[in-house]
Formats: structure tokens, C-alpha cells, sequence
């Protein structure tokens, strides 16, 4: 593989070194990032968005809520041609546009800047509220949150908003790596069932897995999917 | 008369009728005056529950695709509650957003502090880009909220107030507008303070400017005004004391110049009652502020 050449197509053996290059790290496991399975099968197999598409009103919305940790992010929007490879060895230097958390204005491909806990399903709400209110009834919305940010009340209010008010359209995925303090098993997706909500918890490391979860009808509902990984304590 | 607040339910709905872009986001405040408007457009009047955060998320989500929302709720829970909403959601977003107070400092004294935000134009004044209208009357706040919502995607605040002039002015959603003209300082009315401001100064040899966008402050106007009426400055604010003092101060950097910034003082009364109790208790009252700028321009400029 080139790094310099933008015109190969990457695949998912491909990220750990592409991950390498903004840590300095040689390879990198899968588990040496929560979200590098479930952010590769969405921009893979799920998500309707492309690096031309970015202004096109029906594409899909990828909501990055958890902005911690945000290499395999960058690495998979590098490896579907959303920014060049070449920006990933400047991550977090002064002039990169590549940040430890994501700044929607400085990076292609990023819907929103994130950073702060618990601002980007709420956002993630008015986002499919307004695709609804202007008649684009295909994109749909999907929102990545960790399972530690549910901590954050924000999360509550627009989990108790969406199901009652039946956003169909709106995703959430909660890649969950057991670092909330206080949890219970099960706890995750209860709540948002109890929310009305259609829940589905997989292998957060299982392609298939996911693929399956996060294409699962739910009519009338908004659809979360917990992603279970390796604790990161462990 | 009506109040500002009656005046806003009727006019976004006509917008809401005139243009597809525009939605209104609620937590339940406010929710009665749009009943109708939501029977005529289901999906862009949204009422998120009692849930603050939300509010002002959803609406940054309706602003990225492509929406002008129109936020509403008291002051408190608008900018104070969510302010990290309104800092990132909206500033570091880069999405812009209407947001429509009602209650104010004290407009509701018998609900108490909580219900009091005297704060709010001093804590948007930590952001960047927002545009803050607020009106001194009925008829301006109409103009006003018109004006605010047809700004592109600009970050918008409007603050509506039961404080009110008897009479509206002309206001163009930008500049201060002369009232009288003299020679011994300048009082800068803000909003619903040009009544108490003008009988105050009634007799006094002192230019007056109304002022209903203070953000961006309008340093040009105040600039001129000194030019014949010295640059002994008095701010006479519904809010905050002294929240607009940096902003004249750094519009008359160039010449010597002193600043009194009057407002809502920053201790807690603890005080119920009603709204002119209030007014009183915190010096805005005419007979009270004829002794506070008469003493300010007087001491430094006899006549």
C-alpha cells in the first residue's frame, strides 16, 4: 500500500496503519480503539455518504458524539477518500485540521464537531426533525456515543423525546467498552426500550454482527445498537 | 396595550407561513400561542418536553439541515441552563439559530431569582458572532423578530420584556437612534429604559441615544454623539450593570473619556412583589436615575 496514493482503495486491514500514522505506533489492534468495527461496517456497508456528496440534502448523517479517541474516525473518513492520507501524520499539531477531538468546520466528511460528552444526539434529533420537516424522508441519522457518555443528562432528554415522538429515521450506536462507573448489565438498552425505542445489543467486534443490527427494520421507532467490546480496563 | 411576548406567537407563525425555512423549537413555554401554527405545519413547530439541553441541540440539528429555528423559553432556561448548548451547538458548529427570550431580569418578580436572568446579554457576550436585539416596545419587537429571523444563519438573540416604552421608534436591527441632543455627556437608553431615561433627564443638558441592538454595539454613533456632547457616558441597561461598559469603552478608545454603566445590580434582592418594586430597588426608576446621571455629568461638566 501507498499512503501517497489517494487513489487506492483501502480496506479494513488497511486501518491499523493508517491509525499508525497519527499515533506513531506501528500497528495498532482492533482493540486498541472502541469504535474502529462498528465505524468501519457504517462507512462501508451502511451509511449512504461519499467524499462528493457531503452538501447533497438526501445523503446519510454520521453524527461522531463520543470525540474522544477520534484516530480510527479519521482513519476510516482517510481510507474512504474523505481526507487525504497525507493530513494523518500531522494529527494534533498546531496546523492540522485533525484535532483529539473533531471540528466539523476543519475536517471533510465530519457532520459536527464533538468533544464534550452528550451534545451529539440531541443534535442528532434536530438533524432528523428537519430532514423530516423538509420531506427528505431517505437520509437517515445515525449518532455514535460511548457507553460512559449516557452519563450525561443531555443524552436522557433526547432518548425520552425520540422514541415517544417516533423518529424512524434517527440511529444510534453506543459502543459500549464497560468505562461507565455506574452500570448494570442489561442497563444500556433497557433504558432505551423503556424510551420506546427499537434496541439490538451485538459483538461490537462481529462484522456481521453489527451489519445485521444496524440494518434491522424498525418501523415507527428510533433504533439503537450496543455495541459490546473488550472492557477498556482490560 | 399588549406586550412584546403577545406580539410573538402571531408574527413567527405568519413567518412560518411565508417561509419554509423557518421552524420553532419549544419546551413546552410557550406552546399555547402556537397551537395553531402547528396544526399548519406539523413538523416545523416542535415542542421537546421540559428538556433545555435538547432545545437548543435540536435546533442547532433543524440549523444544519438547512432550517432557521426559532427558539423559545424564559431567559434562565434559554441561555442560562443550556449554555454550553448555545456555546458549542451553536458557536462551534457554526450553525445559527433565533433564540427568543421572554421574562428577562425580573419580569416576574413574584416567581423569584429563579425566574430572573439578569445575566444573559453578559454571558452571550463571552461568545462570538451573536447579534442581540432588545426591543423597547411592542411594535419594535415585532420589527425586531422579523429582522432577527430573515439574518441568514447569523446567531440571533431577542429579549422580551413586560418592561415597556409608551411609544415604539423607528429601529433598523443595527444602529443607535438619536433622541435628543446636547452638550454635557451622553445617555445611552437601552430598550425599555428610553421612558424612565428620557424623564429623567428631562431639563438635563445631555444627549440621549436609544439603543435596541446592542450587539454589535454601535460604537460609530456613540463616537459622533460625544463629538458635541463630551465623552462623559452613561449606559442605562435592563440588565446587568455595566455589561455594555467594555463595549463603549473600547468604541471611545481614542479619546479620555469616563463610563457609567447602570443596570440590574448583581446582589440578590431575596425580594417577591412587583415589577416597578424591582425597577425601584435597583435604581432604574426616573426619579432614582435623574440623581445617578445628574451627579455623574454635573460633577465632571457643570453647566
Amino acid at each position: 500500500m501507498s499512503m501517497t496514493n489517494t487513489t487506492l482503495t483501502y480496506t479494513y486491514a488497511d486501518l491499523p496503519e493508517l491509525m499508525g500514522l497519527m499515533t506513531g505506533d506501528e500497528k495498532h489492534g482492533p482493540a486498541a480503539t472502541s469504535t474502529l468495527d462498528v465505524l468501519w461496517v457504517l462507512y462501508d456497508r451502511v451509511l449512504r455518504v461519499s467524499p462528493d456528496g457531503m452538501t447533497d440534502p438526501e445523503r446519510d448523517r454520521f453524527l461522531l458524539s463520543k470525540g474522544h479517541g477520534p484516530m480510527a474516525y479519521y482513519a476510516v473518513l482517510a481510507a474512504k477518500g474523505f481526507l487525504p492520507v497525507e493530513w494523518l501524520p500531522g494529527f494534533g499539531s498546531y496546523d492540522s485540521p485533525l484535532g483529539h477531538h473533531p471540528d466539523r468546520t476543519l475536517v471533510p466528511g465530519a457532520e459536527i464537531g464533538s468533544g464534550s460528552l452528550g451534545h451529539g444526539l440531541p443534535i442528532a434529533v434536530g438533524t432528523a426533525l428537519g430532514l423530516r420537516a423538509q420531506g427528505l424522508d431517505e437520509p437517515r441519522v445515525w449518532a455514535l456515543i460511548g457507553d460512559a457518555e449516557l452519563d450525561e443528562g443531555s443524552n436522557h432528554e433526547a432518548i425520552a423525546f425520540a422514541g415517544p415522538a417516533g423518529l424512524d429515521r434517527l440511529h444510534t450506536v453506543v459502543v459500549d467498552n464497560s468505562s461507565a462507573t455506574y452500570a448494570r448489565p442489561g442497563g444500556i438498552a433497557a433504558r432505551f426500550e423503556a424510551a420506546g425505542w427499537s434496541a439490538l445489543t451485538v459483538d461490537g467486534r462481529d462484522h456481521e454482527a453489527l451489519y445485521t443490527a444496524f440494518t434491522a427494520p424498525h418501523p415507527g421507532r428510533p433504533h439503537v445498537v450496543v455495541a459490546q467490546v473488550e472492557p477498556k480496563s482490560a | 396595550m399588549d406586550t412584546m411576548r403577545d406580539r410573538f406567537a402571531p408574527v413567527v407563525s405568519r413567518l412560518l407561513d411565508e417561509d419554509p425555512r423557518v421552524a420553532v423549537v419549544l419546551a413546552e413555554i410557550g406552546t399555547d400561542g402556537f397551537a395553531e401554527a402547528a396544526r399548519r405545519h406539523p413538523d416545523r413547530v416542535v415542542n421537546v418536553g421540559i428538556r433545555e439541553q435538547l432545545l437548543v441541540g435540536a435546533a442547532a440539528g433543524l440549523a444544519l439541515t438547512g432550517l432557521r429555528p426559532v427558539v423559545h423559553t424564559f431567559a434562565s432556561f434559554l441561555v442560562e441552563r443550556p449554555f454550553e448548548q448555545v456555546k458549542l451547538d451553536l458557536g462551534h458548529q457554526d450553525a445559527g439559530a433565533v433564540l427568543v427570550s421572554a421574562a428577562a431580569s425580573f419580569d416576574w418578580p413574584a416567581g423569584g431569582y429563579t425566574h430572573m436572568a439578569p445575566g444573559d446579554v453578559a454571558l452571550l457576550d463571552t461568545l462570538d458572532g451573536w447579534t442581540v436585539h432588545v426591543p423597547g416596545h411592542p411594535d419594535e419587537a415585532e420589527t425586531l423578530l422579523r429582522h432577527a429571523v430573515a439574518a441568514g444563519d447569523d446567531k440571533v438573540y431577542v429579549r422580551l420584556s413586560l418592561q415597556s416604552n409608551g411609544r415604539a421608534l423607528p429601529v433598523d436591527g443595527e444602529r443607535f437612534h438619536t433622541v435628543r441632543e446636547g452638550r454635557s455627556g451622553v445617555v445611552v437608553a437601552v430598550g425599555p429604559m428610553l421612558d424612565a431615561v428620557l424623564a429623567a433627564t428631562e431639563g438635563l443638558d445631555v444627549t440621549v441615544l436609544y439603543a435596541t441592538t446592542v450587539r454589535p454595539f454601535d460604537g460609530a454613533a456613540l463616537h459622533r454623539a460625544t463629538g458635541t456632547a463630551g465623552t462623559d457616558v452613561v449606559l442605562v441597561e435592563p440588565y446587568l450593570a455595566g455589561t455594555s461598559t467594555a463595549a463603549a469603552n473600547d468604541a471611545l478608545s481614542d479619546v479620555p473619556h469616563r463610563v457609567l454603566g447602570l443596570g440590574v445590580g448583581r446582589r440578590e434582592l431575596r425580594r417577591y412583589g412587583q415589577l416597578e418594586e424591582h425597577v425601584a430597588a435597583h435604581g432604574l426608576d426616573a426619579r432614582s436615575l435623574r440623581g445617578r446621571i445628574g451627579s455623574f455629568v454635573g460633577a465632571a461638566a457643570p453647566a
